[in-house]
């Protein structure tokens, strides 16, 4: 999180955490392990209607933002949330939700937004990998599959790219259409839940469309983004929170008559895990300004973000596991869910390694 | 009221008188543009001819009339804050700059005179700072030890209107070619370590101060030692208070890791060691000089360094802005120190992963870029120890930062000539 908020953000952050706080402590993560949709759709709405679904959409499709851009207040949600691994699929809703508010024709804003921003429905992004299709007369026919799409199997609407022949684009599925079967997948987050979608000769037509045909890879590229940078955002807020709970026990917990704390090695450890933890920060707050100014370095600085972020989460969360010793790798404490989480999110939206060859094509070009 | 980025006023009565920094920026682009060489191969060289360059660099930025941006108007600065001297950063990057200057001179004794020197002191030293006439170095490390600071042996007793100083100071960079320094010395051996030293202002050349040189693993002969043999010191020069000499040091310390670590509002022109990136092409060149551009193994380390210079800007931007406003104790500088450290040890490492064989041996005058790379490995530690080790970031992080125990001390709350002392590695 920045260091420095609006007086307006930090009012919704803390209305934010008293929320969280109440509605999705860790034990309601727990229950809800087995629910096939990974979140209460009445919590979520009650979530909504505080802004978690709103924040992108321009306020003439019935959105607003606190701040200049939505996106420096939405990463705030995604903290909090990464704070508690709340459940809810705030990356997958936003993401759709911003496309049909900025590219969206009135009709399709007048079915799909209403929903989405009162959180009666929520919607899947699947994913900026096209999905192969043909135009048929007037339709589009997709033929392909998308996995792992998060909350592939709850979404009322699947945003899709499609790969045709003008180029890519994207259409609004509606969930059930004839042609497309959705798969529930097990996974190693215990709420979050993705899903196998599978196009089989699966035709929308022509209002279907988002924006033009043919015309979408800027978009494309801005759902990448908007994803990473949301997603490293709650990684963060995981960490923060990982951190917090080693310091405290470290000082309360001790060995051989002192605090652990005491214990220079373990200091020296905590104040590694801090520098990453102030560098995950730093980085985060960087690729989302950086995003919600749109600027020309969003794309090298949101690869950043996940090469510094990923394997710097997995390695702050491990080691806060070592240092609370055999409690650490049990079910009964909380540790497991952030690293879950952690590791989730490491691996979704394009790997370190991935986007570490982004980066390398950016300063160097494509291999030969 | 503006303030710096550590806090101080820096003179200026109200923001709105100041210049605007979209239009500073401007003046600067194009004073630049007419005035200061385009950055060449040379500006991380550590010869003595680049050092008497530098001054005349910075002689330049002060006939300009950019030199000294954040410092005070009445001691020859610009009154300006850290936005202006951001832009200024970021405008001068293609330009040869005056970069050791920032470290020590500037960012860390010509700061650390700002907020302890008197109206005198500042008066006589300042100006010609900021004009390049005079480099300062520090007078801190022993051959006793660096670590514990405190724990200094360097003794300056009273005689009157003077300081009579003896004992010896060592690691300090380049003083040999420099003309003052801060020295920390002991003027009360009956108190607890902390509360009996103080700082003194003192020229480096004069009778009775011995400096020798000593080689360094890359060969060069940057490092002194100097000893000192009944050398006068006027009352006048004590920074600060007698015997709170540790209250200047501890802030002298915050300024040297936020200066090392890239965040000082002193500096002038970051060096491309702190750049956000774009201009260090170093590992991509080894990457293409080994003919590896297509590995995934070497795409990966290439963007790994990559990525840890943007990581490192963006730190650096946190960590000093949360200090400036309060949001950040003044100890997280550490945090700036220590990343930047361990950036340097990652950094060289993948360095040699690309350079592959190429350390090994070169055509006689021809170091390649993978050479380079080999030869800067040596001295890669050199970051972590000068300006406080990695472990004593670590312990102020955890300490200070975090609120962490402190580590025992045999030699609290004993007068100093009772704690037990070690022997010197030198
Ligand atoms: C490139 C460079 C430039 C320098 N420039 C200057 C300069 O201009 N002026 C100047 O005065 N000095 C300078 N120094 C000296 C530098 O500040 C010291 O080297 C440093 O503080 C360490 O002190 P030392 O070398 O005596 O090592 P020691 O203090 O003897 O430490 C040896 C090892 O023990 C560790 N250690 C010590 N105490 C503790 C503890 N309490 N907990 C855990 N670990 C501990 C240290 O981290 C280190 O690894 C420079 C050093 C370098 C490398």
């Amino acid at each position: 999180m920045e260091l420095q908020l609006t007086e307006d953000q930090e009012a919704f952050v803390s209305t934010t955490r008293r929320f969280l706080a109440a509605e999705c402590p860790t034990t309601a993560v727990r229950a809800l392990e087995l629910d096939p949709a990974g979140f209460d759709p009445e919590v979520w709405a009650r979530g909504a209607a505080l802004g978690w679904t709103s924040l992108l959409v321009p306020e003439a499709r019935g959105g607003g933002s606190l701040s200049e851009h939505g996106l420096s207040d939405l990463v705030l949600v995604a903290e909090e949330m990464g704070r508690l691994v709340a459940p809810g699929p705030l990356v997958p809703v936003n993401v759709v939700a911003e496309t049909v508010g900025r590219h969206g024709s009135p009709t399709q804003c007048d079915e799909v937004l209403p929903s989405l921003l009162d959180g009666s429905a929520v919607a899947a992004w699947c994913g900026e990998r096209p999905v192969p299709g043909r135009r048929d007369g007037d339709r589009i026919v997709l033929d392909g599959t998308s996995t792992p799409i998060e909350a592939g199997a709850q979404a009322a609407h699947l945003l899709v790219t499609v790969d045709l022949a003008e180029g890519p684009t994207q259409v609004l599925v509606p969930a059930g259409t004839e042609g497309v079967a959705v798969t529930p997948l097990a996974g190693l987050d215990l709420v979050r839940r993705f899903a196998t979608v599978h196009f089989e000769g699966a035709a929308v037509d022509a209002a279907a469309v988002v924006g033009r045909v043919g015309d979408a890879a800027a978009a494309v590229d801005r759902q990448r983004q908007v994803a990473c940078v949301l997603q490293c955002a709650e990684t963060v807020g995981a960490m923060d929170q990982v951190f917090d709970m080693t310091l405290e026990y470290l000082g309360d917990r001790y060995s051989f008559g002192r605090p652990l704390s005491s214990y220079q090695a373990l200091k020296h450890r905590l104040a590694d895990d801090k520098t990453w933890l102030e560098a995950s920060h730093a980085i985060a707050s960087a690729a989302a300004r950086a995003v919600a100014e749109e600027r020309a370095d969003a794309d090298e600085m949101v690869s950043a973000a996940k090469v510094w972020i990923g394997p710097h989460a997995t390695e702050l969360v491990q080691d806060c596991i070592q240092l609370h010793g055999g409690i650490g790798v049990t079910w009964e404490h909380d540790l497991h869910l952030y690293l879950r989480r952690v590791t989730v999110n490491r691996a979704a939206h394009g790997t370190p390694e991935d986007h570490a060859d982004r980066i390398a094509t950016l300063l160097m070009g494509v291999p030969a | 009221m503006t303030v710096n980025g550590n806090g101080n006023d820096t003179g200026a009565a109200t923001t709105e008188d100041l210049e605007p920094v979209e239009d500073f920026r401007a003046r600067a682009r194009t004073w630049l543009a007419g005035n200061m060489p385009p950055l060449g191969d040379g500006w991380n060289d550590r010869s003595d001819e680049r050092r008497e360059r530098e001054r005349e660099l910075q002689g330049r930025l002060w006939a300009g009339g950019f030199a000294g941006i954040c410092f005070p108007k009445e001691y020859g600065g610009l009154g300006l804050t850290t936005d202006h001297q951001r832009a200024f950063t970021a405008e001068s990057a293609p330009y040869d700059m005056p970069f050791s200057l920032n470290v020590p001179t500037l960012g860390i004794l010509a700061a650390t005179l700002v907020e302890f020197g008197t109206h005198e002191q500042k008066l006589r030293h300042l100006p010609p700072i900021l004009r390049g006439e005079e480099l300062w170095v520090q007078f801190l490390s022993e051959p006793s030890g660096g670590s514990d600071l405190a724990g200094c042996l360097t003794r300056a007793d009273r005689d009157g209107d003077v300081f009579i100083l003896n004992g010896s100071k060592i690691w300090s960079s380049a003083a040999y070619a420099s003309d003052w320094a801060m020295c920390l010395a002991r003027t009360n051996w009956d108190v607890p370590k902390h509360r009996g030293l103080t700082m003194f202002i003192m020229k480096i050349h004069q009778p009775g101060v011995t400096v020798e040189q000593i080689r360094q693993v890359d060969g060069t002969l940057e490092f002194c030692q100097e000893f000192f043999d009944d050398v006068p010191i006027p009352a006048s020069d004590v920074v600060g208070e007698v015997d709170d000499g540790w209250t200047v040091a501890s802030r002298l310390l915050v300024h040297e890791r936020l200066a090392v670590g890239g965040g000082s509002p002193y500096t002038s022109g970051a060096s491309a060691s702190h750049d956000s990136g774009g201009a260090d092409s170093t590992m991509v060149d080894a990457a293409r000089e080994a003919g590896r551009e297509a590995d995934p193994h070497v795409r990966r380390l290439v963007a790994e360094a990559h990525v840890r210079q943007l990581v490192a800007g963006q730190l650096v931007r946190r960590i000093t802005g949360g200090m400036a406003t309060g949001a950040m104790p003044p100890p997280a500088g550490s945090i700036i120190k220590l990343f930047g450290a361990t950036n340097v040890m990652r950094r060289t490492e993948i360095g040699l992963e690309i350079a592959g064989g190429s350390v090994v041996a070169w055509p006689e005058g021809d170091p390649g870029v993978g050479a380079q790379l080999g030869a800067n490995s040596l001295s890669r530690q050199g970051v972590s120890l000068g300006g406080g080790s990695n472990e004593i970031q670590r312990n102020i992080i955890s300490e200070r930062v975090l609120g962490m125990p402190r580590e025992a001390a045999a030699d609290r709350e004993i007068p100093y000539r009772e704690v037990r002392r070690g022997g010197s590695g030198r």
